[in-house]
């Protein structure tokens, strides 16, 4: 049970985190690749 | 407020340890917005002539104190208020950076809707400064503390956040001010009360989850060594024991010399590019260099101080060093033989070590003076890059400038700089080179580090 618990805490605060930070990524790479254009 | 203290943040058993890099990146993914102020500097300088500046708008000169300020204070309140964050857990450290880190958002969104520049002073520089500070070495020791076996790694991960928050701040940046500005109107208040309120919630997320573990807590599996090995140790040193120590200074001196030499051509990245490679580079394509940079900078933080925990930390500063000389020294002869790969290469891996080096020093410290005081210690050496930020940019400047007055072409102007710079690093290498264990009466006498005490624990 505590295992599940662990997971799913583990899953929605990475989540919480990577989603903001690789839009972030995505968005700079975007630029650098159109100013490369 | 209990909630709020050490006591409360105490691990249950079977707490997964791999909850704290979230939490500490949910501070350095906001923080990190520093690095992205510039953004504001145009939309500031336009805010009564709105298509143009007005003779009433604010300076870019003025502006530019805004960041300033608020660097001074990161490494003013990290040194100041260190042994505070350490002593009172690492949840109350981080509601007091979202409190400080967000006021100053709210506060400098007045200072903009009255037009007083000396409130968004006192209110991003000095207030969201100390949420810099506070937040920046809020999660280090307790990510030390949960990792022992890989100290290197946990730091870069939450360091590599503050690295981040400048690709997250820059465009959510652009996007809130395009929603909020009219024809009449531009919308840095408004889009800084959203970033005060969205940060704020974000930090609190992260001081929610945060824990320090149990007394006795090691991971599973993992044994910790009884005695010092020769450059890793086993006691721990009093936060201001530690600035009587050589260590100490030399090691702020290898931060220093690193920071300054980054930070030195971080600023002049666009421009030098630009000047080197003429007709080769455009403004467009030194944005996107630019970018390039920032990533490797971001992925230096983690790349470089997990590596560190395999190599040892006195390596991996000696790879930024030697290294580091040897690419600085090549910048000049990648202008001279025309070649814009190379001269991307070699900044690519500076700003891979220039955030390297703001990663792997935590690490070093802990090696150096034990888990105890680390966060404090931490604090104190951030002087050295509030020292850097000075040096860096001013040696650039001054030299090129210089160069330029006494007839040197712009696209030669940067090499002296950069050999420069590459002597800086040399210098680096020798203070890496003299460090070696703290002598053993600096040592804590109550207090041994290592804790023996086998409690099991998550993963």
């Amino acid at each position: 049970m505590t295992g599940t618990n662990n997971g799913l805490k583990l899953f929605l605060a990475w989540t919480f985190v990577g989603i903001p930070l690789t839009w972030g990524v995505v968005q700079t790479l975007l630029n650098a690749i159109k100013a490369f254009q | 407020m209990s909630f709020l203290a050490r006591e409360r943040t105490i691990a249950a058993p079977g707490y997964s340890r791999w909850l704290i890099p979230p939490a500490a990146l949910c501070i350095h993914l906001c923080i990190g917005q520093a690095y992205a102020f510039s953004v504001f500097n145009l939309p500031l300088t336009k805010l009564i002539g709105i298509g143009q500046s007005a003779p009433n708008d604010w300076k870019l000169t003025d502006l530019g104190w805004i960041f300033s300020i608020a660097i001074v204070f990161l490494g003013l309140s990290a040194a100041v208020f260190g042994r505070w964050v350490e002593e009172g857990g690492p949840r109350r450290a981080m509601f007091t950076a979202a409190l400080c880190w967000a006021g100053g958002f709210l506060i400098s969104a007045v200072g903009v809707y009255v037009h007083v520049l000396w409130i968004i002073y006192l209110a991003y520089g000095v207030l969201g400064g100390i949420g810099l500070g506070l937040g920046y070495i809020s999660p280090v020791s307790t990510l030390i503390k949960w990792f022992p076996d890989r100290p290197g790694m946990a730091t870069g991960m939450a360091i590599m956040g503050f690295g981040g928050g400048a690709f997250i701040a820059s465009p959510l940046s652009v996007w809130l001010m395009g929603k909020f500005t009219t024809a009449t109107h531009i919308g840095v208040a408004e889009t800084w009360i959203c970033m005060g309120l969205i940060y704020f919630v974000f930090m609190m997320v992260g001081a929610a989850i945060v824990r320090v573990p149990a007394d006795g807590w090691v991971p599973e599996g993992y044994v910790a060594p009884s005695q010092s090995s020769r450059l890793i140790t086993t006691n721990n040193v009093y936060v201001y024991d530690a600035l009587k120590t050589p260590q100490f200074w030399l090691i702020w001196w290898v931060l220093c010399l690193n920071v300054t030499a980054g930070i030195g051509v971080l600023g002049q990245a666009s421009a030098m590019s630009q000047e080197m490679f003429k007709g080769q580079v455009t403004a467009v394509a030194a944005s996107g260099f630019v970018g390039l940079f920032s990533l490797f900078n971001m992925m230096g933080r983690f790349l470089w101080s997990t590596t560190s925990d395999f190599i040892g930390r006195k390596n991996t500063y000696f790879c930024f060093f030697a290294l580091g000389t040897v690419l600085y020294a090549l910048v000049p002869y990648s202008g001279s033989i025309h070649s814009v790969a190379l001269f991307v290469f070699c900044y690519a891996v500076i700003f891979s070590m220039y955030g390297g080096g703001f990663a792997t020093v935590p690490a070093y410290l802990r090696d150096m003076f034990g888990t105890r005081y680390v966060g404090a210690i931490h604090g104190l050496l951030l002087t050295a890059w509030s020292a850097a930020g000075i040096f860096g940019p001013v040696l650039v400047n001054y030299i090129r400038q210089y160069n330029v007055d006494h007839g040197v072409p712009a696209a030669q102007a940067y090499n002296v700089t950069m050999y420069l710079m590459a002597g800086l690093l040399v210098i680096g290498f020798i203070c890496n080179a003299c460090i070696r264990a703290v002598n053993e009466r600096h040592h804590m006498k109550d207090e041994p580090a290592v804790q023996t005490a086998a409690a099991v624990g998550g993963n």
